[in-house]
């Protein structure tokens, strides 16, 4: 049974990236460029929904990760100029540092109190960002002179690569038994350490991955897009959009972040003639998704098959 | 002088932040809910009764009471439209519940900020003063209506103080803060202790915004930041503690003051967010809490 519902989603994961593969034939630069913003968005609610899904913590401030990494890199590369590959990894380091420093405190909280340490960790860094201006941009941003790729249809081959690969490697470890003994702990702690599982080792490896992933995404982000602001990046509401693109797609599917990701991105774009009611449209179909099909799009779709 | 301005013109403000902060705090106490659209609800009656007084033409006092009506009803709306099918929707594991709710209050408060944007413009509006005039306070050149909105905030705050510590009623929710099953077991009925809670909020968040229209001025790109304000002090004060929400809320603004102007007005947000910081590691449960 379980063969045949992963083998469904196998087959659904290869259309879905066969068709994304050839669609920069027919479409225009610009919905590509929505398209690829969609993967690496993507690649944030999916390490979101690792941390979530499976370890149960839920992490406010996604974005703390990801402005960690895409701002260390910008500046690397504005300040020193050093080649995007130094500065990507660069900012991936500083993302896990600032992820376990984040984490090994909060992850002796219960409930609430771990949302809200990494709530105030991106309040903290918004702040420092605007405060320090005359390095970092302040509420402007800044732009880094060197770019990933000048066309359109490269770019988003590197996006979507870049998730597929992600996809591929989160969703494996979500499998593995790291991942089966993440969801005990997450579900049922006392169990899980009663089993003789150290639980707290467990959460700060799965922040450490879901801190390299957002770091990681968040630099390359940044060479995507040409610049770094706290507006793009680091604002609450990018972490909201995160939130919600991992819980409609489905929590604890991983690949319903992708999903959820890029059918919010789509949805915005698409509804964008709307002017301001676009993200009224935008919450108020993510709220009726919470109430009457909580397991998200992907989850609902994987359950039903499961009860057949 | 400039401390006496600091100390005066800061009272009624943090008043105001207080009466927030109690609905908050009372509604995490009783029914669990970190309510998000927390600022939304407080903009919907500022809205609401700026335009019954001045549109409508129903004057101050009309607009002030057609708006606390208008924070009572959006406080039903979000219990019973939101987090109450939340709550008992089967399809939601029991664990996973608290974080559904959030992101439902979240999306709710997103929608309303939205709408009334849509309706009303970004533009902050300010209701004519309840009580025109100036007084002059200890030298310090002070509107009526300042002291008027300080006065009327801590009595409100204070009866709600009575209500939940003296009053059985107040027992009652104390008790559903503390152990809703054992309650249950009383013979309490549940659903109602939650409607009364919320009808609480609903007048406070209600009164809350009124009064900032009429004192400070409010728009709809405001939700988001009061949200954030009543958290902070919620959370610094002791979630489900009146008291603490009126220590935090006095504490947190008079460091803001402070900092704005001993050290750098830039530097403003810096000491509250370190307070806060300080507060979840040292002591989560908030100054004045009792988890």
């Amino acid at each position: 049974m379980r063969s045949l519902l992963s083998s469904r989603l196998l087959w659904g994961a290869l259309v879905f990236v066969a068709v994304a593969a050839v669609l920069p034939l027919w479409l225009s630069a610009y919905v590509l460029g929505v398209l690829t913003a969609g993967y690496y968005f993507g690649v944030f609610a999916m390490a979101w929904d690792l941390l979530f899904g499976f370890a149960g913590e839920v992490n406010f401030g996604p974005t703390f990760l990801i402005g960690l990494g895409a701002y260390t890199a910008a500046m690397l590369n504005n300040r020193f100029g050093l080649a995007i590959p130094w500065c990507v990894m660069a900012g991936i380091v500083s993302a896990l540092i600032g992820g376990l420093l984040l984490a090994m405190p909060a992850l002796r909280l219960r409930g609430p109190y771990f949302g809200l340490v990494t709530l105030v960790a991106v309040l903290l860094l918004q702040n420092a960002i605007v405060i320090f201006a005359g390095v970092t941009g302040g509420e402007i941003g800044m732009t880094v002179p060197d770019v990933l790729s000048l066309s359109a249809a490269t770019n988003y081959w590197y996006g979507l690569a870049f998730m597929v690969i992600c996809a591929v490697i989160l969703f494996g470890l979500s499998r593995s038994a790291m991942g089966l003994i993440l969801q005990a702990s997450g579900q049922d702690p006392i169990e899980a350490r009663a089993l003789g599982f150290n639980v707290t080792k467990h959460k700060l490896m799965a922040f450490s991955i879901s801190a390299v992933f957002a770091g990681m995404t968040g630099a390359l982000l940044v060479f995507y897009m040409g610049t770094a602001s706290v507006g793009t990046l680091i604002d609450i509401s990018i972490g909201v959009q995160i939130i919600i693109a991992a819980v409609l797609g489905g929590r604890r599917s991983i690949l319903g972040g992708a999903l959820g990701a890029v059918f919010l991105i789509g949805a915005s774009e698409v509804l964008r003639p709307l002017g301001q009611l676009n993200t009224f449209v935008v919450s108020a179909l993510a709220l009726a998704v919470i109430l009457f099909f909580p397991d998200g799009l992907l989850g609902h779709v994987l359950r039903r098959r499961e009860a057949q | 002088m400039l401390a006496r301005q600091i100390l005066i013109d800061g009272f009624a403000i943090r008043a105001l932040y207080a009466l927030g902060a109690v609905g908050f705090t009372l509604i995490f106490g009783v029914s669990g809910v970190l309510n998000l659209a927390h600022g939304g609800i407080m903009v919907i009656a500022a809205l609401i009764g700026w335009f019954t007084a001045g549109e409508f033409g129903a004057g101050p006092y009309g607009g002030a009471l057609v708006g606390i009506l208008a924070g009572l009803a959006s406080a039903y709306a979000t219990y019973l439209l939101v987090v109450r099918p939340i709550q008992r929707s089967r399809a939601i594991p029991k664990e996973e519940s608290e974080i559904f709710v959030l992101t439902g209050t979240l999306l709710w408060g997103i929608m309303i900020q939205t709408a009334l944007a849509y309706k009303f413009t970004d533009n902050p509006v300010t209701m004519r003063p309840i009580l025109p005039g100036v007084v002059t306070l200890g030298g310090v050149r002070t509107p009526r209506n300042e002291i008027m909105i300080a006065v009327v905030c801590w009595l409100v705050i204070g009866l709600v103080w009575l209500l939940v510590n003296r009053t059985r009623t107040g027992k009652t929710l104390l008790a559903a803060s503390m152990n809703p099953r054992g309650l249950t077991l009383l013979g309490f009925e549940l659903s109602r202790v939650h409607l009364v809670v919320w009808s609480i909020y609903g007048v406070l968040a209600g009164l809350a915004g009124v009064l900032l229209a009429s004192f400070l001025g409010t728009g709809s790109g405001n939700a988001g930041q009061l949200t954030a304000s009543a958290f902070s002090i919620v959370v610094v004060g002791g979630l489900g503690s009146v008291s603490g929400s009126l220590l935090a809320a006095y504490l947190v603004g008079y460091l803001e003051t402070l900092t704005a102007y001993l050290i750098a007005p830039t530097l403003r947000p810096i000491p509250a967010l370190i307070l806060l910081v300080l507060v979840v590691y040292i002591r989560p449960q908030g100054l004045l809490g009792r988890r």
